[in-house]
């Protein structure tokens, strides 16, 4: 590192200004910042850190609400921030290409993948059109797209969602930038196709010697990728270095912090849970989604649940991992009864939930609730927080007075204010949300919750307490708890065993120490060696 | 694609038999026996003509059955007798019918034309002086009524400017023949045209416009730009193409009321089309001809339907002939 | 609903729209006890000029009558047959739509094919035949517009309960044990309602053009003067006497252009995301 080497990028004390009444005046707040050919440097921060800012601005394509105050950013001796928009737009592609977060929006859905490939070539007026067509077939194939002359007839949505993000790599390379700026482009996919995206951006990198910024919120990420990593803070620098020196010796208290609350993927020893009775057992779950056809077409079908079985424990925790697609979701709504099974019975203590219907099936609904994926959605904007958890128990009779004093108790419960009955969900975090979310759930006295990705759309500090908070209440409440995730790490540190699913069935169920250390299935042994940061980071 | 069109036209032609039935029950809801009201139209009252006529048209017959010879008339293409001007309503459909088509298409095309090209430079000038104007302009002709502008153009090209002639779809007694009444027909033609489009041309401006500005929004047009294209062809390449959808969609919806606003266009222009015998028929009381006219111009609504979904379907991939 | 109002008025042309809205209601109430010259009754000798004689300043027809006592009086006409026919076809589409999208399945596919066979009939047409049929009358036209107005609020509020239905705070509803009923009125259809009133407040808009076209097709009450009658009668002699088609056109569009600004107005107010753009 101690080489003067000329570096590709050189960001030098960037200061990019929110409009009045934001949170804070600064989303980047004085940074400076080198990328160096062939390096990649990970730029990590929680949500709102300023991130991905950076990144925009480094191409220019900063929203119309902000501006860039002070700084430079100089590229081979030219500060980019001088230039107009033409100077802008000879850069873009050519010396600094960029590649996005979500594959799907970022590809325009009415052009071919070809097209949108030799346009690049176009945007600069360089090649004749057939040389463009050329060399887009050979960057499909340098991307590792399989049937290059179909892809480029094919288009976005004909494509998987790590085809599309190989797609938009391919795009990105095509004039050979200097630079490549990746803004979370692994975060919208799957685990194991995360992996094969950061094997590739890594290959890619080292062969034509580019200068990458790799933002991210995930250091098992950093661990698998960065040659160096710059945390951000609140718009602020507050550490950088090698990913070694960063992720062994982090000298930062928010960096510490950030780190201690990434899972471990290695399952901690819990105490078997033999001899309990059963509270929740599911037999043979089975539910195909049939997509109409037509007079002249056949339907289409698609299974989310093939033959689904498991017993839960009470006091146990069932994870139920899979990849998006997998059913796991279909699964959990399945089993509290807000999609209808086409066949098989869920039986929670002594009732058997899929025979009942109507109001019957309305007076044992408490027995099993659900905490909710999206701290956003699942609340109703127009209820408040008081009204939002006392609705149940009044539905089931309770007295409105008593119910808003329990609504109370229980926000304590979940570590709020009390006094957070009379506000409206919106004025809170995504972390209080999830825990109102809980205490909804635990308003009716449940024996059984379902977690259906709960913490999945939370920062890494804020998943670690409400999950924290979700082990100490199923605890101390004696709850079993069905625990839907895409995250090993997660599952490792909160289940008691692990139901794996893939394509609707439940490929393997074992303690959760045992899959990990004993993997049987195939996709199960797939999905673990896919958990990115596993490998102890290697100098660059 | 072509499983696409038999079945849409399949549909098509359900949903007309839809029409025609509830066309059957929409005669008998017309005031008075049936027969006594078409003895009237024909101008003769006595019992036996009346008595004649019902068992002509099997009105003494169960509800059913009638229904049954009605649905099976029509789709032979008889659509009655108009009593009134004494011929078969399908001859005198027939005989308007063009009129209409080339009222109707002219202003569709030239309404779309220059609703999506005026959109398109509102969005990509928005927030500028000629962005307020084209945005005030389409607010105005969007509330304005169709029958009302038409007057006005009369008052303005015809009597106070005389340019243009104010009624007709050829010069009376011109005898023109070959270029010259093309020529002749396309003078008679502009004003008429011009002032149905108008209100569509403002709707489509609009609708342009915002979808324009919402597709701007997106990611990919982020990327586009990342790519260094230049802004005007990403507003056309990367912007319009997506925006155009929701356009497409808005003009084969809209398909109903273009056929509705010919029937005021034609009434103002005296343009012989079946919008003017609309009128006609509305202003004698003949409501087998109304009723036939109804079903004729469904049918056109249809057809114009099914282009527009063929449209569609060509221009985005993202609907698949076979799903 | 105070707060929207309020920040309705903020908005520019929704402020303009507001003060037409109002101008054309205290006309359509008060009109008649201030301007007591019938508009049927010949007042003058006819086509006097407007703008010549003080008490019928607007000048006369055909028949000597007053074209501004019959803008007075068209006034009611006119946002009567817009707000009851929207009403109408609210109380219409409104269930329809959100039962529909509800409980899905055959009961959506039966509705939606009848809302469909109901948008595919040209609707001017169909309004025509109707009163045509029915004989025109008021209640014709007000019926015969809500026929043709309510599917695209059936469509609209099917697509809203839809997407509404498949939210985390629904699915949360359910679980908790609550009733159809409670969540359909509770938890979706208050969260369907901005769309809802934007369209509502287009759709008078659109009325009271149809209610116009209808009669000056010569299908308005017989009893009741309207603008559309107006420019219909005046059509005849428009080479002699513009003012009185001018008029009552005029006052067509702006009443039709004030309901347009106000439905504007709210979709900017309720939905911000629409609203703000440069380049």
């Amino acid at each position: 590192m101690s080489d003067p080497v000329i570096p590709a990028v050189s960001i030098r004390n960037l200061k990019i200004a929110l409009p009045p009444g934001a949170e804070r005046a600064y989303a980047v707040d004085g940074i400076s910042l080198d990328l160096v050919p062939g390096e990649i440097v990970c730029v990590v921060g929680e949500s709102g850190s300023g991130k991905s800012m950076c990144a925009h601005a480094l191409m220019g394509l900063l929203p119309d609400t902000v501006r860039t105050e002070a700084g430079s950013i100089v590229v081979e001796g030219r500060d980019l921030l001088k230039l107009d928009e033409d100077g802008w737009r000879g850069m873009r592609g050519r010396h600094i290409a960029m590649v996005f977060q979500e594959p799907m929006t970022a590809l325009n859905p009415l052009m071919r993948i070809g097209e949108q490939i030799t346009e690049m070539f176009e945007a600069h007026g360089l090649l004749s059109p057939s040389e463009r067509c050329g060399k887009a077939l050979g960057l499909i194939r340098e991307v590792g797209l399989p049937d290059p002359e179909r892809i480029i007839r094919a288009y976005p949505h004909q494509l998987s969602g790590g085809q599309r993000q190989r797609a938009m790599i391919a795009m990105a390379l095509a004039l050979e930038p200097t630079v490549l700026v990746a803004d979370e482009p692994t975060t919208a996919l799957d685990v194991t196709t995360q992996a094969q995206i950061l094997k590739l951006v890594r290959d890619l990198q080292r062969r034509r010697n580019m200068a990458v910024m790799f933002i991210t919120h995930d250091f098992g990420v950093v661990a698998d990728i960065a040659d160096r990593v710059v945390v951000l803070r609140h718009g602020l620098v507050v550490e950088r270095g090698t990913v070694i020196e960063v992720l062994k010796n982090p000298q930062h208290e928010y960096t510490k912090a950030l780190l201690a609350a990434v899972p471990s993927i290695q399952p901690p020893a819990r105490a078997p849970l033999d001899g309990r009775a059963k509270a929740v057992e599911v037999i043979g779950l089975d539910k195909t989604y049939v997509t109409a056809g037509g007079w002249f077409r056949p339907d289409r079908k698609v299974k989310a649940a093939d033959a689904v079985s498991f017993d839960i424990f009470q006091g146990e925790t069932l994870g139920l991992v899979g990849e998006s697609g997998s059913g796991k979701s279909s699964v959990a709504r399945l089993v509290v009864r807000l999609i209808e099974a086409d066949r098989g019975t869920v039986r929670v203590g002594d009732v058997n939930l899929t025979s009942l219907t109507g109001q019957k099936l309305r007076e044992q609904r408490h027995r099993i609730q659900m905490i909710f994926q999206d701290p956003y959605a699942s609340f109703n904007p127009r209820r408040k927080v008081g009204q939002i958890i006392s609705d149940g128990p009044i539905a089931r009779g309770l007295d409105p007075k008593l119910a808003l004093q329990r609504a109370r108790d229980l926000l304590a419960l979940v570590g709020l204010h009390p006094g957070a009955i009379d506000r409206y969900p919106h004025e809170f975090s995504g972390g209080q949300r999830q825990r109102i979310g809980m205490a909804r759930a635990l308003a009716l006295d449940p024996d059984v919750i379902v977690a259906d990705e709960a913490v999945s759309a939370l920062d890494v500090s804020v998943q670690a307490q409400v999950l924290a908070l979700l082990e100490d209440l199923k605890t101390r409440l004696g709850l079993s708890m069905l625990f839907i995730t895409h995250d090993l790490r997660v599952a490792a540190q909160i289940c008691d065993r692990i139901a794996v699913m893939q394509r609707g069935v439940i490929v393997e169920l074992k303690p959760t120490a045992e899959l990990f250390a004993n993997p049987e299935h195939a996709y199960t042994r797939e999905l673990l060696s896919a958990v990115p940061g596993q490998s102890a980071p290697q100098a660059a | 694609m072509l499983s696409f069109i038999a079945q849409r036209i399949a549909k098509g032609a359900v949903v007309l038999i839809a029409i025609v039935i509830l066309n059957f029950f929409l005669i008998r809801l017309a005031p008075g026996d049936p027969a006594v009201v078409m003895a009237g139209e024909a101008g003769a009252s006595d019992p036996i003509f009346v008595a004649q006529l019902r068992e002509k048209f099997g009105l003494d017959r169960p509800l059913l059955e009638q229904l049954f010879v009605y649905v099976k008339g029509v789709l032979s293409l008889d659509l009655g007798f108009s009593f009134r001007q004494q011929m078969p309503v399908a001859s005198l459909i027939a005989e308007r019918l063009p009129a209409t088509l080339l009222l109707t298409l002219s202003a569709f095309t030239i309404s779309l034309a220059l609703g999506i090209t005026f959109g398109a430079l509102a969005a990509r000038f928005a927030g500028t002086w000629a962005d307020t104007a084209v945005t005030v302009a389409a607010l105005l002709f969007y509330a304005t009524p169709i029958f009302w502008v038409a007057l006005m153009a009369i008052l303005l090209f015809s009597v106070t400017l005389n340019w243009l002639p104010s009624f007709g779809y050829e010069t009376v007694g011109g005898n023109y023949t070959g270029v010259a009444r093309v020529l002749d027909i396309g003078v008679h033609l502009i004003m008429p045209a011009m002032t149905l489009g108008l209100f569509f041309m403002a709707t489509y401006t609009r609708m342009t416009r915002a979808s324009m500005l919402e597709v701007k929004r997106l990611d990919f047009v982020k990327t586009a730009r990342a790519k260094g294209l230049r802004n005007n062809v990403i507003q056309r390449r990367h912007v319009l193409r997506n925006a155009l959808l929701p356009v497409v969609t808005l003009a084969g919806v809209h398909a109903g009321t273009l056929v509705g606003g010919a029937v005021l266009i034609e009434t103002v222009f005296a343009w012989p089309g079946i919008g003017r015998l609309l009128y006609e028929a509305l202003l004698q009381r003949d409501y087998n001809l109304l009723l036939g006219v109804f079903v004729v111009c469904s049918a056109m609504v249809l057809i114009f339907n099914l282009i527009t979904d063929l449209v569609y379907r060509l221009v985005d991939p993202r609907i698949e002939f076979a799903s | 609903m105070r707060n929207l109002f309020k920040r309705l008025l903020k908005n520019p042309g929704g402020l303009i729209g507001v003060v037409i809205l109002i101008i054309a209601v205290i006309i359509a109430v008060a009109g008649p006890w201030l301007f007591p010259n019938s508009p049927w009754r010949m007042v003058q000798r006819p086509f006097v000029p407007p703008f010549t004689l003080a008490a019928v300043p607007l000048g006369t027809d055909a028949l000597g009558r007053d074209v501004f006592a019959g803008l007075i009086y068209g006034a009611r006409v006119s946002l009567l047959v817009g707000l009851v026919s929207t009403l109408v076809a609210l109380i219409v589409g409104v269930p329809l739509g959100a039962m529909a999208g509800y409980f899905g399945g055959r009961i959506d596919d039966a509705l939606m094919r009848f809302t469909e066979f109901f948008q595919t009939i040209p609707s001017f047409a169909l309004a025509i035949v109707l009163v045509a049929i029915l004989q025109p009358s008021i209640y014709s036209i007000v019926g015969a517009i809500a026929i043709v107005s309510w599917p695209p609020v059936a469509r609209l509020v099917r697509g809203e309960v839809l997407s509404l239905r498949t939210r985390e705070y629904v699915q949360a509803a359910i679980v908790t044990g609550q009733s159809h009923s409670w969540i359909i009125w509770r938890e979706i259809l208050p969260n369907a309602l901005s769309p809802v009133i934007v369209l509502a407040s287009l759709m008078v808009a659109t009325a009271i053009l149809l209610e116009s076209s209808l009669s000056f097709l010569g299908l308005g009450d017989p009893n009741l003067i309207s603008w559309g009658y107006m420019v219909g009668a005046g059509r005849t002699v428009i080479r002699q006497a513009w003012w009185i088609t001018v008029f009552p056109g005029l006052a067509i569009l702006v009443a039709v252009l004030g309901l347009n600004l106000i439905g504007e107005g709210l979709n900017d107010v309720l939905n911000p995301r629409l609203r703000k753009d440069s380049r």
